[in-house]
Formats: structure tokens, sequence, C-alpha cells
């Protein structure tokens, strides 16, 4: 594993340095927004006085740089800051966040994977016939609706007439977590709809590709089973590009989601990001978008590894 | 029969007997459906509130950066928090007037300069310490001092000194102010013990609830102030407020019986919400408007002629009907409308394309205008912006429309960009209307307005006693902001609540919406 | 070459929205932003759609918002393919420190949300239609660049790729001659995709306002208009919706039938 070992720390050493381009990179664009924090906290009944007490206060007359290097040397302590709009401490109030949003993200994947790779399979068994153009027309519809229109729609029909499932989803923490599933079943079903299309699609693609192989024939005149010669020679080969849209897509559940959450009322951490990006309160755009890109660069890192590991003729590179 | 009925309408509103089954039994009596339900609601009042039970509120405004020191209270949720564990010293009545509530009376000196409010007795905070006189002046000092960062710091200038004399506090003004206990009814005021100077945030406050759980822009629980000493305010045993700022999330919400009572209707679908079943629609007059402000000092609108002539391109009737689907009604090109005591009628001005282009020529400019807007300026803004690029067509003017960012819109284009859409909240009193946007040296004066003769006649109006002199003056004051000014003014707003039938207690309340925000307060659980 | 029927309807669809959006001025029955009617009237011999939000033809701002949308995405979709695929072979080719520091660069880009991005540029710029088209294109082309550079790696390692390289065989000439071919199946089935990612983009800047200046509306924006009916069983946001979702299954089922074989696809909607 010697060589897999340095290339793989490498990755992670690379990980890192993105990480704090990133840092920088939100922060200049953060200070490159119109308004700063003063003028947002108080909005239309900003008198003069009151937005220089304010600024003079968060100490936000120091120059960028000062604030930014401030900010990282409390991060490396492992202190995120506080607030500057309402002075919370930024540690509980993400964590929380980010739990109800890896919440909604994994239910959602748990489901959506899954059913995408079998509906994959199957779209592959029955190639060019009924079941397959169904399952492509049916996944493409749904990946070509804007979010809110399928959110709507679901309420219209879930919430309102047959009440089934509630529009709202807001889950704390005193209820159970039988509540909290029923309480975020539509956000989960809509952001199911959105990602299976990508999915399926890669693994229809995919599988297909490796169908020409010499040993799927072989494996086909043994006698085997359509549906086994696709699951278990087909599949196990063409998982590198699945596992690289299954990454890409798991990315986009967790960070990509705040229409979902506007609309469902899900205090995840899209919306949380949101708000603070429209009052410029950098210290809390600066932590989530670096939670943000620490998952893309770990989902990332995974499916290279997958990858690598894959190809035998990326695993020996000349 | 009618005695039977009025039996069961009793026991109906004591929750003895449910809605339907009540209906069903009226109409078995022989009673028509909206007799039925009228001698429901009659009964349900004069019962009296039903006290217990969990109240859920769906609230647009709430954002996770919100912060609990009710000087950084801005938007309609935070005020809402507010009411729940905070009260002030004075309060807008129903009506309009003032009406006590920490201080239990109050006088002025017969020039209006030197006030005296007298504190209620026997009033705790949550904490249980007494509410005293001192704890009022350092309120005022703390939301007035050098250091404020209070929505109210604007409010409260002109203060010479407090003090305090037992359970009286005394405020003396620089100038007379007939109209200062409009001023501390400001939501921003509310007492807290020290003033909220040892810790602003803590939300500890005389208020009928107290604050159990609290999470910024997403959803904050009360419990009932076993102490509370007005038995008038706060029934339900537990008040949720859940924030739904998405407009058709919060009307769906409703619909979906998961809460019983939200804020601003999209005012498009009013009429369909009022068509569901079990739902009622209150859509109250207000101060609010909805505008389009000039720069009267920056060039093309430094022009009287141009000007006028977008005065009278603007289709005010047209906008009340597709903007506000008419929940509101026109404008006439100054902030007062009937809200205000002191108001009074002046001509009408209308959509006039003849007169706008006579004026547009006589302006000699030349070329398009350039308006701009955003949805959160006000709600359906750019729609507005759209329907005055049609009707300003019509006349020969040409309006192009830019539509800023939501975000920023408030520190980037308004009170900053020459023409631009715009939102009054409106506020109790002319004086107070004015003295914030209108007066030469105002803080928000967003159309630029410098008037040497309407500043002069502001401060004559303040220290007049005489009603009828002061409507005068004040009548006189909105002609020439009508006249001169770089307001255009096409409607006043309602506010839209809507309420299922699952909660009783309505009255209509100048102020805010949801009944100036008491609506969760006065408000009762029936099913 | 035969053409299948599913294929051949796309063709039709694809290339009648295309018509549709050309020659807008002449097709469309009333000014695009002329109110015509009541709000969110039914359908009519006047108003074949019935009317939108503010009393518009529905019709009318279908037709020239799919001009819109169309127009917006093809530019973004082109711009986004010829800058990603040919930034993305080249790295695969060339390797070494130039496709360390394009990819790293990709990376910095796709690892913050593009909602933030498209939030500080477009606060930023004026939004105009070329900025809208600039913004969309080049975050997307980040997309564009990872999945052809994977493609393209793929392919570099394969024998007849070696042997054009020891034949001693120009950069151009391995990129356009020996690997754009070999990837041109699974780039034209992304294609599909990404031009349906580009209109959703769209909506969801209109969806945050940042989108295209009114009057002028794409279909996103227009299900965004009439949205408030939805919870109510007015059906005017279906219509957009709809649309977006015809012209999605069309382009896809020519991109389908022009995809025989595959690899390794990336990039997600939005991210």
């Amino acid at each position: 594993m010697g060589p897999m070992f340095k290339l793989i720390s490498q990755r992670i050493a690379l990980g890192i340095l993105l990480l704090l381009a990133v840092s920088i990179l939100i922060f200049a664009g953060t200070e490159m927004l119109p308004g700063d924090l003063a003028e947002s906290i108080l909005g239309q009944s900003a008198t003069p006085e009151a937005l220089a007490n304010i600024r003079a206060e968060l100490g936000l007359n120091d120059p960028a740089f000062i604030r930014y290097f401030q900010w990282l040397g409390g991060l490396l302590q492992g202190d995120l800051g506080t607030a500057l709009s309402n002075g919370q401490d930024i540690g509980p109030q993400i964590g929380k966040r980010l739990g109800n949003t890896l919440f909604l993200a994994a239910t959602a994947a748990v489901i959506a994977v899954p059913l995408a790779i079998f509906l994959g399979l199957v779209a592959v068994r029955y190639r060019n016939r009924w079941p397959d153009k169904l399952i492509s027309g049916a996944t493409l519809a749904s990946i070509s609706l804007p979010e809110f229109f399928i959110g709507y729609v679901l309420i219209y029909f879930f919430a309102v007439k047959w009440r089934v499932f509630p529009s709202v989803a807001t889950v704390y923490d005193s209820m159970s977590f039988l509540e909290k599933l029923n309480a975020i079943a539509l956000p989960v079903i809509v952001l199911t709809l959105v990602v299976l299309a990508h999915m399926m699609r890669m693994t229809r693609a995919a599988i297909l590709n490796v169908m020409q192989s010499a040993y799927i024939e072989t494996a086909e005149l043994k006698g085997l089973s359509a549906f086994k010669v696709i699951a278990r020679h087909a599949f196990p080969n063409s998982i590198s590009p699945i596992v690289n849209v299954v990454t890409i897509n798991l990315a986009y559940l967790v960070v990509g989601v705040v229409v979902v959450e506007v609309i469902f009322v899900y205090p995840g951490m899209g919306q949380y990001l949101v708000d603070h990006v429209s009052k410029r309160d950098v210290p809390v755009v600066q932590a989530c978008g670096l939670i943000f890109a620490t998952v893309y660069v770990v989902l990332n890192l995974i499916a290279d590894i997958v990858a690598i590991l894959s190809n035998p003729r990326l695993r020996h590179p000349k | 029969m009618s005695n039977e009925l009025k039996y069961l309408s009793e026991r109906a509103a004591r929750g003895l007997l449910n809605r339907r089954s009540f209906m069903g039994r009226a109409a078995a009596l022989g009673a028509t459906t909206t007799f039925a339900s009228t001698m429901l609601a009659s009964a349900v009042m004069a019962a009296g509130p039903v006290k217990g039970g969990t109240l859920r509120v769906g609230i647009q405004g709430g954002s996770s950066t919100d912060s609990l020191d009710p000087g950084l209270s801005t938007n309609a949720t935070s005020l809402q928090i507010l009411r729940m564990w905070g009260e002030p010293l004075l309060e807008l009545a129903e009506d309009g007037g003032i009406d006590p509530r920490l201080a239990s009376e109050y006088e002025a000196s017969a020039d209006a300069k030197t006030w005296t409010f007298k504190m209620r007795s026997g009033v705790t905070y949550s904490n249980g310490k007494s509410v005293t006189a001192e704890d009022v002046k350092a309120t005022i000092e703390r939301h007035a001092g050098e250091e404020s960062k209070s929505g109210a710091l604007g409010l409260l200038r002109g203060i010479v000194s407090m003090s305090t004399d037992g359970d009286r506090f005394i405020l003396e003004l620089d100038t007379p102010n007939a109209d200062l206990p409009y001023l501390l009814a400001d939501y921003h005021l509310v007492i807290q013990p020290n003033g909220g100077k040892d810790d602003p945030t803590a939300a500890i406050g005389s208020g009928p609830y107290i604050l159990k759980s609290h999470e910024p822009g997403v959803r904050h629980v009360f419990e009932k102030n076993p102490n509370y000493w007005n038995d008038d305010l706060g029934h339900a045993e537990t008040v949720e407020l859940l924030v739904i700022n998405d407009d058709t999330a919060r009307v769906a919400a409703l619909q979906s019986g998961q809460v019983h009572m939200v804020n601003r209707v999209p005012p498009k679908v009013a009429s369909l919400v009022g068509r569901m079943g079990g739902v009622k629609v209150h859509s109250t007059p207000s101060a609010g408007h909805y505008v389009f402000i000039m720069h009267a000092d920056t060039a093309p609108f430094d022009n009287k002629d141009l000007r006028l002539a977008l005065k009278y391109a603007i289709n005010r009737e047209e906008m009340v009907d597709k903007i506000l689907f008419g929940n509101g009604t026109a404008g006439n090109d100054s902030p007062i409308n009937a809200s205000y005591p002191l108001f009074s009628e002046r001509e009408q001005r209308t959509y006039d394309p003849e007169k706008a282009a006579f004026h547009f020529k006589a302006s000699g400019h030349d070329g398009s205008v350039l308006l701009r807007t955003s949805d959160n300026s006000f709600p359906g803004a750019p729609d507005a912006a759209q329907l005055f690029q049609q009707s300003a067509g019509a006349a020969g003017i040409t309006l192009d429309i830019k539509r800023e960012p939501n975000d920023g819109y408030w520190s980037e284009v308004w009170n900053k960009q020459p023409f631009c859409t715009s939102y009054w909240g409106g506020r109790p009193t002319q004086d107070a209307m004015f003295s914030t946007a209108y007066l030469s040296s105002a803080d928000w004066n967003d159309t630029r307005f410098f008037n040497e003769g309407f500043d002069k006649m502001l401060l004559a109006a303040r220290a007049e006693l005489d009603e009828g002199k002061r409507k005068a003056i004040y009548s006189d004051m909105s002609t020439i902001v009508s006249d001169e000014g770089g307001l255009i003014c096409p409607m006043f707003n309602n506010f839209i609540d809507a309420v299922s039938e699952g909660v009783e207690g309505w009255r209509t309340t100048k102020g805010f919406d949801l009944m100036n925000n008491y609506a969760p307060l006065k408000m009762w659980v029936t099913a | 070459m035969r053409i299948p029927i599913s294929a051949l309807m796309g063709l039709i669809l694809t290339g009648g929205f295309f018509l549709v959006a050309i020659f807008a001025d002449f097709i469309a029955p009333y000014g695009m932003a002329e109110v015509v009617g009541d709000v969110w009237e039914p359908r009519s011999a006047e108003h074949l759609l019935g009317t939108d939000n503010i009393g518009r033809d529905l019709l009318t701002r279908l037709i020239y918002g799919g001009q819109t949308t169309i127009f917006i995405a093809t530019l973004a979709t082109a711009l986004s393919f010829t800058l990603g695929s040919i930034l993305g072979l080249s790295a695969a080719v060339l390797g070494g420190w130039v496709d360390q520091v394009i990819s790293r660069l990709v990376d910095l880009l796709m690892s913050i949300p593009s909602l933030i991005f498209a939030l500080v540029i477009l606060s930023v710029m004026p939004v105009t239609v070329p900025v809208l088209i600039l913004v969309m294109g080049l975050l997307d082309s980040t997309r564009v660049y990872r999945l052809s550079r994977a493609v393209a790696v793929d392919i570099n390692v394969m024998d007849f790729v070696e042997a054009a390289k020891l034949r001693g065989e120009k950069l151009s000439w391995i990129i356009f001659r020996e690997i754009l071919p070999n990837a041109l199946s699974p780039l034209v089935a992304e294609l599909g995709l990404r031009f349906i990612f580009a209109v959703l983009f769209l909506s969801t800047l209109s969806f945050l306002g940042l989108g295209v200046q009114p009057p002028a509306s794409d279909w996103g924006g227009m299900v965004k208009e009439n949205k408030e009916g939805i919870v109510f069983g007015i059906g005017a946001a279906l219509v957009p919706a709809a649309a977006i979702a015809i012209l999605a299954i069309s382009v896809n089922l020519v991109a389908d039938w022009v995809l025989n074989k595959t690899s390794d696809l990336k990039g997600g909607r939005g991210g």
C-alpha cells in the first residue's frame, strides 16, 4: 500500500490547502458584497448615530485582513467565534443546523441511492423496451421541474388536500425519531425526485458501457439469467463512474437544498447561511462555507480513491 | 327553538360541544348556517375567553440572525416576541388612543414639557423582582444613550432630564410635545430590569408569557406567566411561534391545520383563502403605504413638472385592484390617510395621461426615466412597477425598470438611488410620520424634501393644543407634500391576517398586523 | 441511417421550441408586457392558456419566456462546453503541473456552493443578459471540465493514444483527432442534462430575484410569478413548468440517441 498511502496523503494535504483558499475566497467575496452588517441589522430604521455605534462595537472599523486573521486564529484553537448579528456562539448553533441538514440528506440518500441503482439495473435489463423508456422519461421529467414547483405541488396534494403529511417540516429536540421522519416526509420526497434521475441515468449508461465487454458475453453464454449478469458482473465493473455521480449528488443534498428548506421551513444549514449572508455576518458565512467545502472535499476524495482503486491502469501510473 | 339553540351555542362556546355537531343540531332545529354561526360567534364572545391550550402562530419576518435585544428588534417576528415577554409603559389602544400598561396613570404639565408617570403597583418580572420607576429610567437611558444601537433612538431626542420620585417617573423635554405618550408606546421600549443594561438579551420582563425555547428564525415557545397582573391578556397556556417566511408555505400551514393564525397573507390569494372552509381572513386598514419615491433635489427629479407628470401618470385605482386586490385604499401622494386621528380629506389626484403629457413636455426632459425596484421593497413591487410603466407609456413617458437584488436593497438602493419603490409602515401620529421622513433634518428624508415653511408648520402643530387648528395645519402640510414633494403614493395597504376557526376573540385593532401583534395574547383556543 | 421514433419526436419538439423562440415576435398574440385581462383568468378563446398573475396573456408570456430561456441556456451551455472541454482535455493530455493547477482551481470554484457564488457576483455586477450568460457558463464549465478530464484520462492511457504520442504527433492532433472523437458521446449525453440544469439554474436565480429583468421573464421565473396559485389548485404555474419538462425530455431524447457508449460522467444539479 506504499504508493496508495502516498497518493491519499497527498490528496488530504491538497484538500487542506484548498480549504484555506476557500476561506480566503469567501472572506473576500463577503467583503465585496454591498452594504455592511450594521446597515443590515437596522434595515430601514438605521440612523447615522446608531450605525456608527454598531460599527464600533462590532469592530467593523478594523481593516479586513486583521479581521480575517483574528478569525483564522480562533478557528485553529477550535473556536468558531460568535455571530456578529445576535451575539450567540456559532459552534452550537451550526452544530444543530448541520445535524438537521445531515439528517435530511441521509434520509433522502437512503431512499434515493438504492432506488436509483435498482431502477438503473431494471432499465438496462429491459433496455429500449417500455420499462426502460418509462423510467427514463419519468426521471427526466422529475429532474427538469424546478424544485420549488415540485415542493408546492406536493404540499397542495399531501398537506392541504389529503392531510397525509405536514407542510411545515420544522424539527426540534423534543420530537421522537418517528415524529421527525413524519415531519420531513415531503422534503425527502422532493429531494429524492431531484437527485434520482442523474444517478439512475449514470448507472444505466455506465453498465451499458460494460455490457459490450467480452466477459459479459461469456457470462451470458454460461446461461446465467440476464439480471444476474447485470447485477453480478456488469455492475461491479462500472462502479467508479456511479460512485462519482452518487457523491456529487450527496454533496448536493448537503449544500444545495436551500430552496427546499425555505419551502418546507426546515431549519438546516442552507437557510442559516443565506440569512447570515444577507446580514453580512462574516464569521458565520465563513464557518458555513468551510463546512460546505469540507463536505465537498471529503466526498470528492472518496470518489477519486474509488476511481483509482477500480482502474488498474490508474493505480500504477507510468 | 331559539332557547334550545341558545343553550346549544353556549355549550359550544364553552367547548362542551364541537363546532360541527353544533352546526348540525342547529340545522336540525331549522336555523340557517349563517344565523347559526353568527349565534355561535356572539355566544363565544359572551362566554368569554377559554383559558389553556396551545396556540400556534405562523409568522413572517424572522431570521436566524435575530437578537433578543429589544433595541435591535426590527422585524415582525422579533416584535411579536417582545409582545410576549415584555411590556412598555404605555400601549396603543385598539382604537388608536393610548392605554396605560406599566404606568397606571400619567399627566403632562400645562406646557406639555414635563411628563409624570405613576408606576402600577405590585407588578413583578418573571425573575420575581419588582418593576420600579428606576427600571423605566434605565430603559430609556439605554435606548437614548450616546452608545445606543436602538431602533428607538430617533424617537427619543429632545429629552432634557429624567428623574424618579418613589413610584413616579418624571421626564422633561426641551420643546413641548403633546404626542409623547405615543412615542413611549413604541414597541422597542419594553421595560427591563435595570433597563437591560446588564444583559439586554435576557428576555426577562413583566409580560404575560415567559420565553421557554428560542431558536431564532425557526421556532419560539412561550409559557403563561403565572404571576401576570392583567387577566385580559394571555389566554392560552402555551404559545408557539413558527417562523414561516415563504408566503405560500405559510398559507399552506394554515390550510392544513398546523397553525391557528398567520400574518401577511399575499393580497393575491386573500380571497382564495377566504373561500376555504374553516378559515377567516381579516383585512384591516393600516397607515402602511406602498410608494414610489423620487429625490426632489436630484436631476431629473429636481424639476417640479417632471414630478407632477409622474404623479399624474400613475393609475392608483388599478394598483389597488391589481396589486392589493382591493385590500387597501388609493393614496393621494401624501403619507397620511384616514388611519390618523387628525386626518382630513383633500381633493383626490387621479390618473390623467393628458395632464401627465402636458407636465412632461413642460419639464423639458427627454428620454426615459429609470425606476429601481425589488420584491422586498413591498410585496408585488416589480408588478406595480410594470403597471406604472404601462400607464406612463400611455402618456408618452418611457419608464425603464431595473430589478435590484432583494439582498441589500434597503442599504444600497433605498435612500440612495433617486427613484425607487419603497414601503412605509406608517406612524401612530402625523407628527411622528412627518418628523420621521419629511422634515428637512429628518434622518430618513428619503424624498430629499427640503421646505422651510413645512418645517415651521410642523413645529407649530406640535405645540398647538387646539385640535381643530392642528388638524388644519396638518391638512395644509399634506397638500404641500402632495404638490411639491417627491412622493408618489398610489396606495395604502391593508394588513391581511388569516385565522382558523379553532381560535376566537378577533378584534379590529390599529397599529401593526395580527391585532397590533396582540392576537396571540387576546385570542383563545376553542378546538 | 434510420432514426428511431423517440429520437424523431425529440428532434421535432426541440426544433419546434427553437423555431417558436426565434419567431416569437411574429407568433405571440399580444405584447409581452401588455395587461389584457383580469388576474388568473381561465382558458378562453381570446386567451388560449388563460392569464397570469397580473392579467397578461399566458400564451404570449410563454412564447417570450421561451425565447429568453432558450437563448440564455443555449449560450451558457455553449460557453461552458467550449471552455470546460478544451481545458479538461488539455489537462488530461498534458498532465503534470498544468493538470494540477487547473484541477485544483476548479476544485476551489466547485467547493463553494453556486448559490453563494451567484449571490456575490450578481450583487456586484449589473444583472444583464450577457452577465447572466457569462456567470452561468463559467460556473457550469467547472462541471464540464471534471467530466471531460475524467473521460480523457481514461482514454489517454489507451494504447492508440500511446502510439500517437510515440509517433510524435502534436498536442492539438492528440486532443482533437485521438481523444475528442472517443470522448464525444459521453460529452453529448451530458450536454442534454447540462442544458436543462442551465434552465433550472436560471429559474433558481429568478427565485432569488437575481434573474432576468422584468417585464421579461424566463420560464422558471414564470413558475415563480404564479406560484401562489398552486396551493389553491390554480394551474397558471403548471404551464411554464410543463414547458420546461417537455423541453427537457425532448432535448434528452435527442441526446440519448446520440449516446451509444459512455464513460465517466460527473457534475450535478447546481451543487
